[in-house]
């Protein structure tokens, strides 16, 4: 069988908000469904300064740990009008993003293990030749958390900067690209 | 039709043929978080090294957009968007998405962002000295057919300047964000076009460091796909990771 290899990655640059970002975009769930909570928070560069303009996206499991699959591939969430998919690409200047979602289940990881509820995130600016990739982890699912895989493979003093912490309405995750505090970048 | 054309038909089911692992790519088979020819990589490149993630269910899945979206015809020709028509070089851009083994992704979102013919964002923080084009407005959006085909029609960008060094011009291109089949296919790239004399100069592109890979974003001329008296033909194919493993079925 022929191998191709990939097309490479590119910046997406200043100007992605003429096509990227859509009104709904930062609604994983619509509105009305129980349990919603926002998660919000801000990107900072090396010099923990606001990046002003990035685009961040969210793919997640619905409470039940089941996903909204494009092609169906495994059970499929049963919940009224869930995407799983989150984007959210804010340019007003202070850093932040936001999204609208509910809490994802456990799903299973390998070996028979079970993971943590968990959100993958992907963030995207100028200055960034391919994306970067992070995890959404709970504060506040500490029992889960201590068994999860993933976790397990993160150095102990980096573990904090993959737990989204609670707030009134949600939770905050904020997003450091470089030095202290550097957030956990994943190899996918 | 051609031989390769039979192969894009071939017909696969895309539940039972989900991979559930992709590919993991050597560490130069992309470009540099840290490339310091690009200034803006100088304080958004992570330091500390990256962690293994293993591909479990969260990796393997993806979103079903084109709902969401309310995706319409006029989203993939960026010429009918506004009451007159734009200005430029009318061109038609086409390609096939697949997997590295070649297996055209269908159903996947395909979205595309760019200037105008003179080289202008309709975008607030664009400002340098190029006219805006009122019937432009530069973004599309569409999904692959069952043999992994996209197209738009739109107008041939220009090249702009930027402020990254002294008189530094970006080569003309498209800006195109493919979601795949999988969170871990997910890919946002540029498309060029052949010959652009910027190419040697852009610390973008050529970020990029071998060269074969860099043609792999260069989309091509094609005559045949041009349509006479109205629009020139460029195609663009685009590979997204694919399977790590040879699939069972080959086994037995
Ligand atoms: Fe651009």
């Amino acid at each position: 069988m022929t191998i191709f290899a990939t097309t490479p990655s590119q910046t997406v640059g200043p100007y992605f908000a003429i096509g990227m970002p859509w009104d709904a975009g930062p609604h994983v769930v619509p509105d009305g469904t129980p349990g919603r909570i926002r998660i919000a928070g801000t990107v900072y560069d090396g010099d923990g300064v606001e990046i002003p303009d990035h685009l961040i996206e969210t793919w997640q499991a619905d409470p039940e740990g089941r996903f909204a699959d494009l092609h169906g591939y495994g059970e499929q969430s049963q919940l009224e009008g869930f995407r799983g998919f989150g984007r959210c690409g804010h340019e007003g200047g202070d850093g932040t993003y936001e999204i609208v979602t509910v809490k994802p289940g456990s799903v299973p990881g390998p070996g028979g293990t079970l993971q943590a509820p968990h959100i993958d995130v992907t963030l995207f600016c100028r200055g960034l030749l391919h994306r970067v990739v992070t995890r959404i982890y709970f504060a506040d699912e500490v029992q889960a958390n201590a068994s999860d895989p993933v976790l397990a493979s993160v150095p102990a003093h980096r573990r904090e900067t993959l737990l989204a912490q609670p707030v009134a309405g949600g939770y905050r995750f904020d997003i450091r690209l470089q030095g202290e505090g550097e957030t956990v970048f994943f190899a996918v | 039709m051609s031989v390769e054309h039979e192969h894009e038909t071939e017909i696969y089911d895309p539940v039972t043929e989900t991979p559930t692992s992709y590919l993991r790519e050597g560490p130069d088979a992309q470009p540099p978080l840290d490339s310091p020819g690009y200034k803006s990589t100088r304080l958004r490149h992570p330091t500390e090294p990256l962690v293994y993630l293993p591909q479990t269910l969260t990796e393997i899945t993806g979103p079903r957009l084109a709902p969401a979206l309310g995706l319409q015809e006029s989203d993939a020709d960026l010429t009918r968007q506004h009451e007159g028509e734009p200005i430029g070089e009318r061109i038609i851009v086409s390609g096939v998405v697949r997997d590295t083994e070649g297996k055209p992704l269908r159903n996947t979102l395909v979205e595309v962002w760019q200037a105008n013919a003179a080289g202008r964002y309709a975008h607030r923080w664009d400002r340098w000295p190029a006219p805006l084009d009122p019937n432009f407005s530069g973004a599309g959006r569409c999904v692959t057919d069952r043999e992994g085909r996209y197209r738009f029609t739109t107008i041939k960008p220009g090249p702009y300047p930027w402020g990254n060094h002294y008189n530094a011009w970006r080569p003309a291109h498209i800006h195109f964000s493919l979601l795949g089949r999988a969170f871990a296919q997910r890919l946002v790239t540029q498309m060029y076009f052949p010959g652009d004399p910027f190419f040697p100069y852009d610390p973008i592109f050529n970020s990029v460091r071998d060269e074969r890979a860099r043609e792999r974003m260069i989309s091509s001329f094609s005559i045949h796909g041009t349509q006479p008296n109205w629009a020139a033909a460029y195609e663009f194919d685009i590979y997204l990771r694919g399977p790590s493993a040879t699939p069972f079925e080959e086994a037995h």
